[in-house]
């Protein structure tokens, strides 16, 4: 017997847990203005409030506009949960590696290039890259393959946005993102945990469903170097490792890509790898999950659903056997 | 050679049990600290799990530390040694018990025999409740020397089950740095076993070739 229950058992915050918009945005506007304000009192704010805390680290601003369509009703992760806790085999396999070593990455001068099957090949630096479209603020669930999740508060656009331009030609019916790997800057690949560097793709359409978020931000800061910096992708309705982080390379393809955890463990980790409560891990089951920094010790853990609550994505998938295509 | 009066012994003991206590104490400051990391649940269960197989290779330990120093005062300490592995295995336990499953034990079943390595692990720890209940003097009074000796064998398998669930456990996000360091150390103080029991048997066999020798003798004197 569960010494606390929560009485709704689904995915959804109580009412009285939902923050409005405008208190949330002036919240944050007056914290940053007592941080600002007092720079005394800025040690105290580092533990409650995830903004502070960012600002105090020295992170820069990246301006976005939020994207009502993209809002969940659920409360957003610390930043401090949210940037304390991550994985990023580059910088280690322990969740505490990257925040520890990843502050050296170079995240300027910073080019990704874009190759393959498209009629436009093109390297794009970051300043590029970050003036393609507009930015937009988009609060997504993530979920881990392990088994928790988190909210965060992404900044970025469509990826389809960066597709259109480099137009693929007919042939392209994969794209795959390569992660920088350079051993003077990534400690983690000494380990030979995956094949480096780290690979992952998608089909098409799923590229170019709106959802696909290229991401440069969060938290209205750039993307601290543990979680990605200076760009990565986000894909709130596949479980975390399928968004390369921190990308170098962009390639259009003919034939579906080899992905690193796939290449690993492929009974483990599908190409698809859609949130998904039916399929369990071989190690353990998927229908539940614990959000990190909310869920209290005494908290069941939250029920994980089909495509982390983003149907919109089912209809990539009708007639597929997503038992077979994990 | 050392060999501690019994109030250096007394201290010795002392001494152990506090050090032996300290990562449960290090779990409590941190949990009322707010120093368990964002997931806490995941650095208790991984700490417990941690320190039950530090404890079971330090359980390992004492016989082939005493043969090689002849300290045989270590001994004294083992069942200490050997409580705290089932101390920390139950936190370890009760963790996955209580805040991965909320006590629905059918559910918690469900999970032991779908998944290989919570079915090793729960084994495991199956096996040490039966060398925790008879770990008194009582205990090994009514069972006998021999049979509590064969009894507590049983913890060579508990090790290597151990192993096995972290090896399989860590399977999941290839890291086995770990279970490779752990596993080297029990195979180590398993193999040093098979080394004393060869030679051991190298003298009981001689022993037994004499005593054959002494029958075949013996008849030919009626």
């Amino acid at each position: 017997m569960p010494l606390y229950r929560r009485p709704n058992g689904i995915d959804l915050p109580f009412s009285s847990e939902i923050t409005p918009q405008d208190i949330f945005e002036s919240r944050r506007s007056f914290i940053k203005q007592i941080a600002v304000g007092a720079v005394g009192a800025g040690s105290l704010l580092q533990l409650s409030s995830g903004e502070a805390w960012a600002q105090a680290a020295g992170a820069q601003k990246l301006a976005a506009k939020a994207n009502p369509a993209y809002v969940v009703m659920d409360k957003a992760t610390s930043y401090k949960d949210a940037t304390t806790y991550n994985n990023f085999y580059e910088f280690g396999s322990d969740k505490s590696d990257p925040v520890e070593n990843a502050g050296n990455l170079k995240t300027r001068p910073w080019t990704v290039a874009i190759e393959g099957e498209v009629k436009k090949p093109m390297t794009l630096d970051i300043d590029s890259l970050l003036k393609l479209a507009p930015m937009e603020e988009r609060i997504y669930r993530l979920r881990c393959v392990e088994g928790w999740s988190m909210v965060i508060p992404w900044i970025g656009y469509s990826l389809s946005e960066l597709i259109k331009k480099v137009e693929p030609t007919g042939n392209a019916r994969y794209v795959e993102f390569t992660t920088l790997a350079d051993n003077r800057q990534m400690p983690g690949l000494r380990a030979p945990v995956l094949e480096w560097p780290y690979v992952e793709g998608l089909r098409m359409d799923e590229a170019m469903h709106p959802l696909a978020l290229l991401s440069f931000g969060m938290y209205g800061q750039v993307l601290p170097n543990q979680s990605g910096a200076p760009v990565r992708m986000v894909l709130p309705w596949k479980y975390g490792f399928k968004s390369a982080k921190s990308i170098v390379k962009i390639r259009f393809l003919k034939d579906q890509p080899r992905t690193a955890w796939n290449i690993a463990a492929a009974r483990e980790y599908g190409f698809y790898s859609n949130v998904n409560p039916d399929v369990d891990h071989p190690r353990w089951s998927q229908a539940t999950e614990r959000r990190i920094g909310e869920d209290g010790f005494f908290t069941k853990k939250r029920k994980t659903l089909m495509f982390n609550g983003y149907n919109d994505v089912a209809s990539l998938y009708s007639g597929m056997d997503l038992k077979k295509y994990f | 050679m050392f060999n501690p009066s019994p109030k250096q012994f007394k201290f010795i003991k002392a001494l152990l049990f506090v050090l032996a206590l300290l990562p449960a104490v290090r779990l409590l400051v941190f949990g009322f600290t707010d120093r368990l990391g964002a997931n806490p649940i995941e650095f208790i269960t991984r700490s417990s799990g941690d320190w039950t197989l530090y404890f079971l290779c330090i359980t390992l330990v004492v016989t082939p530390l005493r043969r090689f120093t002849n300290w045989n005062w270590l001994i004294k300490l083992r069942r200490m040694i050997g409580l705290f592995a089932f101390f920390y295995g139950s936190l370890h336990f009760t963790t996955f018990l209580w805040f991965d499953h909320f006590f629905d034990i059918a559910e918690m079943l469900k999970d032991v025999v779908k998944r290989p390595f919570i079915t090793v692990g729960f084994i495991a720890f199956v096996m040490l409740l039966p060398l925790a209940l008879t770990s008194t003097n009582g205990m090994i009074r009514r069972l006998g020397g021999k049979r509590w000796q064969w009894l507590h064998r049983s913890v060579y398998a508990v090790a290597m089950l151990g192993i096995l669930h972290f090896w399989w456990m860590r399977a999941g996000k290839h890291n086995f740095e770990k279970p490779i360091l752990f596993g080297t150390i029990v195979a180590a103080l398993l193999l040093i076993r098979v080394y004393f029991a060869w030679r051991n048997r190298g003298d009981g066999a001689a022993k037994s070739r004499t005593a054959v020798q002494k029958r075949q003798v013996t008849p030919t004197l009626t």
